[in-house]
């Protein structure tokens, strides 16, 4: 009766990979916040913070032409002098892969990610789900941000979501994948470690996690950036094997971009500081990195509607 | 040519934002000599029911900040009346106060917010504590505060009254919905203005203008109020005890018939702050 | 602890053993705070509300110990100029201050706390150019917590009636303190907030290395129109304390420092009538369990040690590590402390600052020489260290046994030695097998053995799942040779009144 509870299996999963303080995780997180990044090191922070941004449009109104002027911004955000380095992924539904792929080109290093499996709930057949990622890779995508069965995982059927991930990995073939565990459902901290390590334990070397789908209430937080960041280092050093990450949703300013980085370089080093190892999933971010980056360069304050694709028109 | 002066448009202060009756009526204000003065809002039950559920809304943020926290913005609530004392003053002299009676009001009003400023972050200290049952268990009483409570202000001393009643709810978390004095409204419609400068969340005060009859029915039976304090005649306790009765919600209701001297020390108390409270013990082993 | 994967791969004969690396990749520009601190060339005594020259006419050099320059000129006061003091303090009270209402003595003290809200960063600065400390710790910890203990004392001035219950209580009169420089302003909120909201006026030392906050404060008592006599400031080195100690007038001494320094007073002060509140040394135990969630856990470990350069009574200098987790704490804490940045104080990413002074940085240096010489195992991260001035880097000592030196005596610095325990009745016996006992901690997922370890540990502080945490609400205070007397809470204010 015990071993079949939910509770019991998750509590033998936290035993075995740790516990979580939530009140710790916080302090912790507080502390980046405190680092003064300046000159330099600012420039450098905020063009590292562009490469690693999966430019996303996922919305229901999405149309070719939207998705084409998506996959510009990604190729030459803003004017070549400014020195902004291209974005590391346009993020887009599978049925517009095909159209990304072709606005972007074959010969470019701009990946295009695909959410598939039916997101953002996941609430599908496992064989739908699967044939989507297959179509997706088939059109073109090089990544898939596929959705954890949250079900399964509250429910403490953990060998069902894991082999569903292990289907996932098997459908995207050379394409890396992203696991997103869509945090704001698991609720607690010693839940997303748990998700985290079920997760990484069938993924492959350079496969990422990622936070959320961004279609919930909460998104990537410095707390959740931090249980996976940290999951992903102990992962690592009891394994070798380097997992990255990928925080989605609600990072929209170059402050918070820079500050999730800080936490990138004093809990995984700089290994884990490039766009291989860490993306940001945002839309809007973008914009506020190439305005901070204009203004380093002028020393000037600069209107948010100098930018393309701005959203603030005030 | 001499200049005609704004006059202001009274407005009642809900859920942080200076409104008029959801009714869309008003009863004129005469001042002292007999002059019409200003219409104030005169609200009915349904804005009682969007007041309490402003006050809803504001409750858990309110309740959950550092006590640290409630006691400076209290102390903020003083400062900001203090520094606007004789305009607040001269709301007073409407009703007939001499003019030392109202600085003293204020003055005494000021103070009774700073005492209880000081009160956030200590009646725990005194009122909770660890109890030594007789097994290997940690077991400890903390309080918290009831929710959204109802204050019934008296007629005499408007400001200092409805003050004095309600910074006992708000300084251990719980959020409020007063109606203030029917005869003497102004004082309260000024309070709101400096609550509203003072910090304080808006909906963690909100301040009612209005009959007094048309309004008690539905104090005593929102089911949503979970305490009612405040002064009340006869006739009205016994009214607001039947209501009350219907979702158990606490009473401390002073006698009309007896009145209080709010300048008094007694007007100011610890057990003013228990009253809006619950006790909660848990019981945790010890072992390793 | 099981290990965190299912499958363990470690046997790949390709791998080398994964490593963190913590370069410089991204090396961040100097940020130095740039308020104004507004210090005085020279800072005389604070008595009767005026600041007033020295009896000497002779004053010292404050320097900054993170590059060793003058920063200011502080009086040289003398038992004369003590004697002054004492006097406007007796006069003080008896007139003035020992009679009024709590309610007016709360809005001194409410006025007070807001006057420092107003010149924090100002005051942050001063306290980091003349302590050493990090600029984010004086400007996140220090000068905010001591706003917040005039706040809350403030509070407590009209409620004294509840302080005791069925008794009532007075003030005692005049008493005097004498404060270290660890935390100079904080040190000064935790003795002058509860002796003057019960009525007391006062009599201060401050450390002779660390003048300056307190000295800026009597600024804000001035500004705050406090009574003239009511809180007087004497500086200078052991002797003025011992003259504020042994003056006739004080009903009661509170002193923080070293228990040394503590039995010295203790015996002074024999035969009189003077009550006496003492906050000294310590050498807590840091306790990790094996089901603790050891990535909070190691911050809390380098929070315990690491704090204001460890220049903290407090500090969770003996971290005691249950032994199936030790290996992977000590590779965790390597990783954390790699990232630790040691150098100027007031540059704001600076996580570690200037020890206090030469003969602190000589005391440590000489311990930290007898742990490697007694054959624990030392390690330090690499990374240079400014030239000028007082600096040494975050020290971990694993190997270590009971019997060794670092295990037992204060360092008083960024050192931290690691033993480890089998059980939950040896790890309580370490812990408590010390002279000292003023606080401990506990990490455990097990909330029946956090309580089991807080009845057990003898401290008058024990920190569970958190180390180094400071409220005012909360006593502060130690058993045994730590002293004795709290700071903080309802308890403290016990301890600056007489109950009739």
């Amino acid at each position: 009766m015990l071993a079949r509870s939910p509770h019991a299996a998750l509590r033998r999963l936290f035993d075995e990979v740790g516990a979580v303080d939530a009140v710790g995780i916080e302090e912790r997180v507080a502390k980046y916040g405190t680092r003064s990044i300046k000159k330099a090191a600012k420039l450098w922070g905020l063009k590292l913070a562009a490469s690693m941004v999966d430019l996303t449009t996922l919305e229901g109104k999405d149309t070719p032409g939207k998705v084409a002027s998506l996959c510009q911004k990604a190729l030459c955000p803003h004017d070549p002098e400014l020195g902004v380095p291209q974005v590391a992924a346009v993020c887009v539904y599978p049925a517009m892969v095909k159209h990304a792929r072709k606005a972007l080109g074959s010969d470019t290093a701009v990946r295009i990610a695909s959410v598939a499996t039916a997101f953002p709930s996941g609430q599908a057949p496992l064989k739908t789900r699967l044939a989507e990622v297959k179509a997706a890779v088939g059109d073109g995508a090089d990544e898939i941000d596929m959705v954890i069965n949250r079900g399964a995982f509250l429910s403490g059927e953990f060998g069902v979501m894991q082999d569903e991930i292990r289907a996932v990995v098997a459908a995207c073939g050379d394409a890396t994948l992203k696991v997103i565990l869509e945090v704001s459902e698991l609720e607690t901290y010693d839940n997303i470690r748990a998700a985290s390590f079920l997760a990484m334990r069938v993924i492959r070397e350079g496969d990422f996690i990622k936070t959320s789908t961004g279609k919930t209430s909460l998104n990537a937080t410095l707390g959740n950036n931090q249980v996976m960041i940290e999951a992903i280092r102990d992962y690592y050093l009891d394994t070798g094997v380097s997992i990255a990450m990928k925080p989605a949703g609600g990072i929209r300013t170059a402050k918070q971009a820079l500050t999730f980085l800080v936490a990138i370089k004093e809990t995984l080093g700089d290994a884990w500081l490039n766009n291989a190892r860490y993306r940001f999933g945002a839309s809007a971010l973008l914009n506020d990195l190439i305005r901070q980056i204009a203004k380093e360069r002028s020393g000037a304050y600069q209107a948010p509607y100098y930018f393309s694709e701005a959203t603030e028109s005030y | 040519m001499t200049r005609l002066p704004i006059t202001k448009t009274p407005k009642v202060y809900v859920g942080g934002a200076f409104i008029r009756s959801e009714s869309a009526r008003v009863f004129p204000l005469k001042d002292a000599d007999g002059n019409f003065f200003a219409n104030i809002p005169q609200c009915t039950r349904k804005d009682l029911r969007n007041a309490v559920e402003a006050a809803a809304k504001a409750g858990p943020g309110w309740a959950k900040r550092t006590a640290y926290n409630r006691g400076q913005i209290i102390y903020r609530l003083g400062e900001m009346i203090e520094a606007r004392a004789g305009e607040m003053a001269e709301a007073l002299l409407l009703g007939g106060a001499s003019k030392a009676a109202a600085a003293r009001e204020v003055a005494a009003t000021v103070d009774r917010l700073i005492y209880y400023a000081g009160w956030t972050d200590k009646y725990e200290q005194v009122l909770g504590n660890v109890n030594p049952v007789a097994a290997p268990y940690f077991n400890f009483t903390v309080t918290e505060p009831m929710g959204i409570v109802g204050v019934l202000a008296p007629e005499a001393s408007p400001l200092l009254a409805l003050v004095s009643l309600f910074a006992p709810a708000i300084t251990s978390g719980n959020t409020v919905v007063a109606l203030a004095s029917t005869s003497q409204p102004y004082p309260a419609i000024l309070l709101g203005e400096m609550l509203a400068t003072s910090d304080l969340p808006g909906g963690v005060v909100n301040l009612l203008t209005g009959f007094r009859q048309e309004m008690i029915p539905t104090f005593a039976t929102h089911r949503h109020l979970r305490a009612l304090v405040g002064v009340a005649n006869a006739d009205e306790r016994k009214a607001l005890a039947i209501g009350a009765a219907d979702s158990m919600k606490r009473l401390q209701l002073l006698k009309a018939e007896e009145p209080t001297d709010w300048f008094a020390e007694a007007a100011q108390s610890l057990y003013a702050v228990r009253d809006t409270l619950e006790y909660k013990t848990t019981w945790h082993p010890i072992g390793a | 602890m099981p290990t965190l994967t299912a499958k363990k791969i470690s046997t790949r004969p390709s791998r080398p053993a994964p490593e963190l690396i913590f370069g410089d990749l991204w090396e961040f520009d100097p940020a130095p705070e740039t308020a104004d601190p507004k210090l005085k060339a020279r800072y005389d005594l604070f008595i009767n509300g005026q600041f007033v020259a020295p009896k000497s006419g002779k004053y010292f050099d404050s320097i900054n110990p993170a590059n060793e320059q003058k920063l200011a000129e502080i009086a040289q006061a003398s038992a004369a100029d003590v004697d002054v003091a004492y006097q406007a303090a007796k006069a003080a009270y008896d007139n003035v201050w020992g009679k009024m209402p709590g309610r007016e003595r709360a809005k001194y003290l409410f006025r007070i706390a807001r006057l420092l809200q107003d010149r924090a960063r100002e005051f942050a600065v001063a306290e980091t150019l003349d302590g050493g400390k990090p600029i984010k710790e004086s400007r996140d910890f220090d000068v905010p917590m001591a706003a917040a203990h005039f706040f809350y004392h403030a509070g407590w001035a009209d409620k004294l009636d509840y302080v005791a219950p069925g008794r009532r209580v007075a003030p005692l009169g005049v008493v005097g303190q004498v404060i270290p420089w660890n935390f100079p302003l904080l040190m000064l909120a935790w003795k002058l907030a509860p002796a003057l909201a019960m009525g007391n006026t006062v009599v201060l030392k401050p450390a002779e290395t660390t003048s300056i906050t307190c000295l800026k404060l009597a600024e804000i008592l001035q500004d705050a129109g406090l009574p003239p006599g009511v809180v007087n400031f004497v500086t200078g080195a052991g002797d003025v304390g011992a003259a504020v100690m042994n003056h006739p007038i004080p009903a009661k001494i509170a002193f923080t420092g070293s228990t040394e320094v503590g039995k010295i007073i203790m015996r002074s002060l024999a035969g009189t009538d003077k009550k006496m509140t003492l906050e000294l040394g310590g050498k807590a135990a840091n306790i990790v369990f094996d089901d603790a969630p050891l990535n909070q856990a190691v911050e809390g470990i380098v929070n315990g040690i690491f704090f204001n350069q460890g220049h903290v009574c407090c500090a969770g200098s003996r971290l005691l590590v249950h032994e199936p987790v030790a290996e992977q704490v000590l590779t965790k804490l390597k990783n954390r402390i790699k990232v630790l940045r040691v150098g100027d104080p007031l540059d704001k990413n600076t996580d570690i600052g200037a020890i206090n002074s030469k003969e602190q940085l000589a005391k440590i240096t000489s311990l930290v020489a007898s742990g490697v010489k007694e054959g624990a195992v030392l390690f330090q991260p690499s990374g240079r260290l400014p030239t000028k001035g007082f600096y040494f880097r975050p020290t971990i000592f694993s190997g270590v046994s009971m019997s060794h030196r670092i295990a037992r005596e204060e360092i008083f610095g960024p050192v931290l030695s690691i033993l480890t325990f089998r059980t939950v009745d040896e790890a309580i016996e370490k812990a408590n097998n010390t002279a000292y006992g003023l606080s401990a901690g506990v990490w455990t997922d097990k909330g029946s053995r956090i309580l089991k370890m807080s009845t057990e540990l003898k401290a008058g502080v024990v920190w569970a799942n958190t180390y180094n945490k400071f409220d005012p609400t909360s006593p502060f205070g130690g058993y045994k040779e730590s002293g004795f007397g709290r700071e903080g809470g309802r308890q403290g204010l016990l301890d600056y009144c007489k109950l009739i």
